[in-house]
């Protein structure tokens, strides 16, 4: 299954966390996140918690940490801006390391961080183990918008052929002795994304009538029904509600 | 080889653009079941209008068109675009699902075929164009040639009474130029080829029509069309270099 459009997050292999049906892996995950986001910043031990459910995932998908860690590195330029919270917060202050930080923005940095952090490696361990095609499938048995799905798709068919397709205008400029430098180059620039942009505008009027002439009509036909049974749902579905429980004690401690 | 309705039939057909450049004035032939013809012409000759007036994208001039008796009309332009089946220039327009195999499926599934059958059908097209094992690859991954005869699965999954090929032997090399003619012989089904490509015509085709400023201006036998210098001249068609229609035997 799946040879080919493997995409950069995703890790082959065949562990019981792949082979899950796309939706309840989704809604695990979205469930996941939404309880983490709940649980009260001062419960501290309920996010080390939750950080072990996802150890124990990882473990039965098969992925290393090495990589997961590594996946977590995009989410760096968005907690930036956590770190910074302490310095610039108002509030009450304490002394650490010879810094006045403040209290407030210390609780607020320590909330963004975990929390982000939680919901980042939940992803990544849903992109490592659900292939992009899949993913969609299951966006469509969620019941998404089918015009939503159907331009993500689109996305990824043609994708490569855009790129390849700047690439050959990139070439043939450089070609002609051009070398984009500066300011003054952008006019060049910008008359090359507007061609991109009508190129690309008539694909898509040459692939609608190819569409059409194979009988489309206004929806995607369904050619792959993909089914959950009750015990694949429970057993996606044992993160999100073994977090929940641990999120319920978290409020009531 | 008697057939009883032709397979494409199309009776005084002319055609004008909204902005007013007339394409087609009055184009009449008819193509029987099996028959594999090559539609010719110099650019601009109105090929590709003709092509979309087979399965009703473009229509509201005058004159008709009829795919095995049945009238290209709003009312049955879905058994039309089943029975049609137009192979695009470029596969890239033509294969827009992220997987070989969906792509095949895209067109019986719109269908209303569903499950094992629809299974049966894909697995069918695509071991006649020979890429059965290709089928979970997505399509951006293959080879141009396999995009083409990927391309022409598509349109063999709808079962369809034509099969309407629009420069098929554009941009392959001689290997996959050698194997697309093996496969267009190897089906039984009607095919019309439009193409430039006169030896690919010559090979493949008996019979040829030479489309020329909106009308037919030559139906006959390809062997006699290609040999008719003056014709030929007249209407803009010329050989490769160094190539004798004369010279060529044919199998078939």
């Amino acid at each position: 299954m799946g040879a080919g459009h493997a995409h950069r997050l995703y890790r082959h292999g065949h562990s019981p966390v792949h082979a899950l049906p796309p939706h309840t892996k989704l809604a695990a995950v979205f469930a996941f996140v939404v309880v983490v986001v709940s649980t009260p910043r001062e419960a501290m031990w309920a996010f080390g918690l939750y950080a072990v459910l996802l150890g124990v995932v990882a473990y039965v998908a098969r992925v290393p940490a090495r990589f997961l860690l590594k996946r977590l590195l995009i989410e760096v330029p968005f907690v930036a801006f956590a770190v910074l919270m302490p310095f610039v917060a108002e509030g009450e202050r304490v002394e650490v390391l010879g810094m006045s930080l403040s209290v407030s923005g210390l609780w607020g940095a320590w909330n963004v961080l975990a929390k982000g952090t939680l919901g980042v490696a939940a992803s990544v361990l849903l992109a490592s183990t659900t292939e992009l095609r899949e993913l969609l499938l299951g966006l469509q048995r969620l019941k998404l918008p089918p015009l939503l799905v159907q331009i993500a798709s689109f996305m990824i068919r043609y994708g490569d052929v855009i790129t390849d397709e700047m690439r050959r205008m990139r070439i043939a400029r450089e070609s002609r002795g051009f070398e984009a430098s500066g300011v003054r180059h952008w006019g060049v620039l910008a008359k090359s994304a507007g061609a991109l942009f009508i190129r690309s505008y008539e694909r898509g009027e040459r692939v609608h009538l190819a569409m059409v002439s194979r009988g489309y009509a206004g929806s995607m036909p369904v050619i792959d029904e993909v089914t959950a049974s009750r015990a694949q749902w429970s057993y996606a579905l044992a993160l999100p509600v073994t977090a929940l429980v641990v999120c319920v004690v978290g409020w009531t401690l | 080889m008697d057939p009883v309705t032709a397979s494409l039939e199309v009776t005084g057909l002319a055609f004008a653009y909204p902005d007013g450049h007339q394409a087609l004035f009055g184009v009449d032939f008819s193509i029987a079941r099996g028959e594999r013809v090559a539609l010719l012409g110099p650019n601009g000759a109105g090929k590709t209008t003709l092509v979309l007036h087979l399965n009703g994208i473009l229509g509201g001039g005058v004159g008709s068109v009829k795919v095995a008796g049945l009238p290209v009309d709003k009312q049955h332009m879905a058994e039309i675009r089943r029975r049609v089946g137009i192979v695009f220039q470029d596969p890239d327009d033509q294969l827009f699902m992220p997987t070989v195999r969906e792509d095949v499926a895209f067109g019986p599934a719109a269908a209303g075929l569903k499950g094992d059958e629809l299974e049966a059908r894909v697995r069918t097209a695509l071991e006649r164009v020979g890429m059965a094992e290709f089928a979970h690859r997505p399509p951006h991954h293959l080879s141009f040639g396999q995009r083409r005869r990927v391309a022409v699965a598509t349109v063999l999954a709808m079962e369809p009474e034509i099969l309407v090929l629009d420069e098929p032997s554009s941009n392959l090399d001689p290997a996959s130029r050698r194997e697309l003619a093996d496969i267009l012989r190897s089906l039984d089904v009607t095919v019309l080829m439009v193409t430039h490509d006169l030896p690919y015509a010559l090979e493949l085709c008996p019979r040829s029509l030479i489309l020329s400023e909106g009308t037919i201006a030559a139906d006959g036998k390809t062997a006699e069309l290609l040999t008719d210098e003056e014709l030929m001249r007249a209407h803009r068609l010329e050989l490769p270099f160094g190539f004798d229609p004369r010279s060529v035997t044919m199998g078939a």
